[in-house]
């Protein structure tokens, strides 16, 4: 079982499988985020077409993935993430990490997420009533992965006992 | 020189191809932002696109500056901020 898994995928992905592969003895938190699609505009129907960049993509995702490792303790990562035609309620993303601590966990999970959603070549396209429009990138997510350059890494060990 | 050009996302769409093998005279330095005006020259779409201000390039698939210069066999692309996630 890898350390870490970067999986860019068409199909439907099984959050028990991701947790099981995260699992192994010493471990004591689990972090896994889905991301699903969301009701872009309630009321009609809205599909998105996700198109990624292969290769850099992926590459793109490990080194988010190396930087979480310089920054905290982490056992192991899995991020899938979805391409090609979704609809609303998909899945569309996880991101799981294990630790030895849930400080950790938590705070690397969240980390990947914030800087996948600025750093990894994919793009989103609604489609809607016969319209297609390209997303635009939201200042609100440049700004979810600007405040980790505020915060210095944390590397002060946790109380062991605690998960 | 031979450059290999990948556009993706709204790119793609509005210049009506994903990817374009370039050849460029090799007796000068090429700057991906040589390499984008030579581009636009192609028509008001590839203007727009290229040189829209938050239009990012990566080469040989690493985000970069446009001033870095390109060498033969290069993959370079262009495309929007990404929106993933």
């Amino acid at each position: 079982m890898p350390a870490d898994a970067v999986t860019i995928q068409q199909q439907d992905f099984d959050i028990a499988s991701a947790y099981a592969s995260l699992r192994l003895a010493g471990v004591g938190a689990c972090v896994v985020f889905t991301g699903l699609v969301r009701d872009i505009h309630p009321g009609t129907t809205t599909d998105l077409e996700l198109e990624h960049y292969p290769g850099m993509t992926e590459q793109a995702i490990a080194d988010i993935v190396a930087a979480a490792r310089k920054r905290w303790s982490v056992e192991r990562t899995r991020v899938i993430h979805r391409v090609g035609k979704l609809g609303s309620g998909d899945q569309i993303v996880l991101v799981g990490v294990s630790s030895a601590h849930r400080g950790d966990a938590f705070a690397a999970c969240e980390f990947i997420m914030d800087f996948l959603k600025t750093d990894a070549p994919i793009w989103k396209k609604e489609l809607a009533d016969g319209e297609q429009t390209w997303v635009d990138q939201k200042a609100s997510d440049r700004a979810a992965r600007s405040r980790w350059r505020e915060a210095l890494p944390q590397s002060e060990p946790t109380d062991k006992s605690d998960s | 020189m031979i450059l290999q050009l990948r556009f993706f996302a709204r790119i793609r769409e509005a210049v009506g191809c994903d990817t374009l093998r370039l050849e460029l005279p090799g007796d000068r330095e090429w700057s991906i932002e040589a390499v984008a005006a030579l581009l636009a020259e192609r028509g008001p779409q590839w203007s727009a696109e290229l040189m829209r201000p938050n239009t990012l390039s990566a080469l040989n698939q690493a985000v970069c500056d446009r001033d870095q210069t390109v060498s033969d066999g290069d993959e370079l692309a262009f495309f929007p901020p990404v929106t993933g996630g």
